[in-house]
């Protein structure tokens, strides 16, 4: 019963928050709801007992990507948004209606919370659920899907993690040395 | 924010906790919540705490860029010749069972060392990128 509650109080500021976003044009107090609209998920996923889950939109969702949108934010010179031209938004609301009562409808097919007999819970779960605590001897299960069942996954994930950091490093980073590169700064700065 | 007093005194003692939390995370992560990814998210966000109040410059003193791009690396090779040294003893790519004297041993050792070359990369790629973009900004 409490459950319920707290899930239609959390969904209820996520709501709040998503519809704040959208009607603010302060760059920073969107970013700053963003962070928010994380955090709430979290709370959600914890609600859940997805603790592994909500741990990580809570780290990356609500403090990291916050602090990294501040510090693009910081490198822009406006920070309040355009107005948008002005266009019909009959064509955008159709499209979002109709999307939205797809996904509506598709929800009506999908298993209760937690029902053990969804697809998803017959599959391999209960391989996991009965043999990785004998196999791994972790408690966590998460933890030994995520590093022994699925290592191969999770090998790709921290390949993926450091070629976003190899693309960064390409695109904007490598400061360059003061001495040679101050004319090329300049005739940048005016090319932009 | 340099002189601001509050936020300099209130860092110092929030930076030591939030590192030994992301080292719990890190460590702790076979036995509750967390892992590596989680754990080197927690580490470097205080150390972006560190660059928040004491400035850029003075952050990147401790951690120098060609560091962390070495660490960056360092992560994935430790990830990755984990799987290695189990084809070495006989087993298959990444499987720990044979790292150890025993089945749960190897998995342990096996868990642990691939959640730290996780961590690792996830930690420095974190500060490589919030170095890149806070960096843009200065002359």
């Amino acid at each position: 019963m409490i459950d319920i509650f707290i899930n239609i109080t959390l969904l209820a500021f996520l709501a709040i928050t998503a519809v704040a976003m959208v009607r603010m044009s302060n760059l920073f107090a969107i970013i700053m709801l963003f962070g928010i609209f994380s955090f709430l998920s979290a709370g959600l996923f914890v609600v859940m007992d997805a603790a592994d889950v909500a741990f990580t939109e809570a780290a990356v969702g609500a403090g990291i990507s916050t602090v990294l949108m501040l510090a693009t934010l910081a490198l822009t010179k406006d920070h309040k948004e355009k107005k948008p031209l002005g266009h019909r938004p009959w064509l955008p609301l159709a499209v979002v209606i109709i999307t939205g009562a797809a996904l509506v409808y598709g929800t009506i097919d999908i298993p209760a919370f937690g029902d053990a007999k969804a697809p998803p819970q017959l599959h391999v779960a209960p391989y996991y659920i009965e043999k990785s605590m004998p196999e791994t001897g972790v408690p966590n299960m998460v933890t030994a899907v995520l590093a022994s069942y699925r290592g191969f996954d999770t090998l790709g994930e921290t390949a993926v993690i450091f070629t976003a950091g190899v693309a960064v490093l390409l695109l904007i980073g490598g400061r360059r040395s003061k001495q040679s590169d101050k004319k090329q700064d300049e005739g940048k700065d005016d090319e932009a | 924010m340099k002189h601001n007093l509050i936020l300099r005194v209130a860092s110092k003692f929030l930076i030591p906790l939030i590192i030994l939390f992301g080292l719990y995370v890190q460590f702790h992560g076979d036995y509750g919540p967390g892992g590596g990814f989680q754990a080197g998210v927690i580490f470097s966000s205080a150390i972006i705490l560190y660059a928040l109040v004491f400035g850029l410059d003075v952050a990147e003193k401790i951690i120098p860029a060609n560091v962390l791009r070495t660490l960056a690396g360092l992560g994935v090779v430790i990830y990755a010749s984990v799987g290695v040294a189990a084809l070495f003893l006989g087993g298959n790519y990444l499987e720990y069972g044979v790292l150890g004297s025993t089945q749960v041993a190897g998995q342990h050792l096996g868990i642990l060392l691939v959640e730290l070359g996780v961590g690792i990369t996830v930690a420095s790629v974190m500060l490589i990128i919030f170095f890149a973009f806070a960096g843009r900004g200065r002359s």
